[in-house]
């Protein structure tokens, strides 16, 4: 029974590892989203159905390839019977394809195929809340059904969401040859951040949330390593890559039993995940050697110092200041100067903190954790009352009950201790 | 005798298997690596981390040059392999130019250990 399992489980990972490369190649094809997907769909149900009796085909990439191809074919001549027909050998029999792929894998196809899909998803006409959702229909295969689950959205408006994506893209003439260098690195850095997005999505998670939308993380780690493997040297996939397995790894570790958050410092170190620091570790180390820095590098590397500290105590902060400082020129934003001035407050003290913060009150003022960050500094300082104040505004802003519940535990304890010193002047 | 089982696989299908799928395969295997380990039979077993995480030094230059990513060429074979305690890829690139001087030609992919068990074979 157990060994029933197990090989269903390994033609399930097939069938996701495939995706990208099969869906490009008959993107190739059809020059159409939704015949390359419907191809590989009909391809897929044949190996649920054949695989199982005849085993696995030795390059299952390529079979579900040749599969895919040859029912898109038949779908496309049962729609238009005007249609020419296609040559007779792309049509013929599909069982024993394997032996006879006109379409072996060669490393060109392999790359262009698959940076097609994901540029295509990522078009620059395409809004980023559409390029997430067509990337994680197309390219990573996840039903409508789990996206909008993760986006926290009904079926229909994702299913709206994706059709809205597939439409631009169809009308928006798509070049299907490489693109030039320039081209490439521009769409390379939008592929980029829309991993990065899905990360965000998944890790931004909380609550009833997490099991629903963590997996998004996974996924994110997938296609940045799917993109790594496609720009081996490209320092900042590195980055990208090391940055979402540092941070990932952490993942168990940052809410207790009951939901609430668990700040770096006070997480159980042990509950981080050991192997995925150490890819993290080995990628930043990589990257950093070409000496040609970036923001992903940088956050990396952030998370690295993190994350080789065994104790909060041995955190690098100075190191750490000195990164942030590099982002802030990288990437100005005023969120990057909030996390600076955590670190400055660890190095210099919470006065330096408060002083770097004070100016950015009109810009972040509807950010919680501005707020959250500024009553702290202001708790330190024993400024309890501005202290107060500052953590009922980030209540107001809270975007979770987790982030409003971890407020209140501050305002809980600034009220029992206020309600102590009251006891005590009697 | 002593053998070397070199264990290849695609590397994508590995990683999309599930935290729990992976685990039972780990376990499985566990099972016969303790047998071989009671018979005082099992070498070093290392897990390796993903190609995407790897270097290669090709040597057959002066200076030998420094590759992003996993060895590639098909017209070379692997003939052995070193595991080497570094602390970071700076000081394994610079164990690998050492042996490099010493044996000129061909290249190194040098690759992060995930999992690593000593083994129990005498020597």
């Amino acid at each position: 029974m157990s060994n029933i399992a197990s090989d269903l489980a390994w033609i399930d990972a097939a069938l996701i590892s495939a995706r990208p490369q099969a869906v490009g190649a008959l993107l190739r094809y059809f020059r159409d989203l939704d015949l390359a997907e419907e191809a590989y769909q009909n391809a897929c149900l044949r190996a649920l159905k054949t695989w199982p009796q005849n085993g696995p085909p030795r390059d299952a990439t390529a079979w579900l390839i040749m599969v895919g191809r040859n029912s898109g074919i038949d779908d496309a001549r049962r729609r238009n019977r005007l249609a020419e027909l296609p040559p007779e050998d792309a049509i013929s029999d599909t069982d024993d394809a394997e032996g006879e792929i006109a379409e072996r894998l060669d490393g060109s196809h392999y790359r262009d195929d698959i940076l097609r899909l994901l540029f295509i998803c990522c078009h620059p006409q395409l809004p980023a809340t559409q390029q997430i959702a067509l990337a994680l229909r197309i390219v990573s295969g996840l039903t409508v059904k789990q996206i909008a689950r993760a986006f926290l959205v009904s079926e229909a408006a994702m299913e709206q969401r994706i059709t809205r994506a597939k439409a631009a893209v169809a009308k928006a003439d798509v070049p299907f040859e490489t693109p030039g260098a320039v081209e490439r690195s521009e769409r390379l850095a939008a592929v980029a951040a829309m991993i990065y997005l899905v990360f965000n999505e998944g890790y931004s998670a909380s609550g009833d949330s997490i099991a629903e939308r963590a997996p998004l993380c996974d996924e994110a780690i997938r296609l940045a390593r799917l993109l790594l493997r496609l720009f081996p040297s490209e320092p900042e996939i590195m980055g990208l890559l090391s940055l979402l397995l540092l941070q990932n790894a952490r993942a168990g570790a940052r809410y207790d039993a009951d939901g609430g958050i668990v700040l770096l410092d006070d997480q159980d170190r042990s509950r981080w995940n050991k192997p995925m620091i150490a890819e993290g570790m080995a990628l930043i180390d990589k990257a950093m050697r070409h000496q040609s820095s970036g923001p992903y590098q940088v956050q990396a590397a952030i998370a690295a110092l993190h994350s080789s500290a065994a104790h909060p105590s041995e955190t690098d902060w100075t190191q750490i200041e000195l990164l942030y400082r590099t982002l802030e020129m990288q990437q100005p934003s005023p969120v990057v100067t909030l996390n600076r001035a955590v670190a400055v407050s660890k190095v210099q003290g919470p006065q330096a903190a408060l002083d770097l913060i004070e100016p950015l009150a009109k810009r972040l003022s509807g950010y919680f954790n501005f707020h959250g960050v500024r009553g702290a500094l202001l708790l330190q300082l024993g400024r309890c009352d501005e202290a107060r104040c500052a953590f009922d505004q980030a209540i107001a802003l809270a975007g979770t009950t987790a982030e409003a519940a971890h407020i209140r535990m501050h305002i809980d304890r600034l009220k029992a201790e206020s309600r102590a010193g009251e006891r005590q002047v009697t | 005798m002593l053998y070397a089982i070199l264990c290849y696989h695609d590397e994508a299908m590995v990683g999309s298997w599930s935290k729990d799928h992976d685990d039972a395969v780990m376990e499985k295997l566990a099972v016969v690596q303790d047998k071989l380990t009671r018979q005082g039979r099992l070498g070093p077993v290392a897990r390796l981390l993903p190609t995407t995480a790897a270097t290669t030094l090709r040597k057959e230059g002066d200076p030998p040059l420094v590759l992003d990513g996993p060895f590639a060429e098909t017209k070379e074979q692997l003939l052995g392999f070193y595991i080497i305690e570094a602390k970071d890829l700076d000081d394994a690139l610079e164990v690998a130019r050492d042996l490099g001087r010493a044996n000129p030609g061909g290249s190194y992919e040098i690759r992060p250990v995930g999992v690593f068990r000593p083994g129990s074979i005498a020597s």
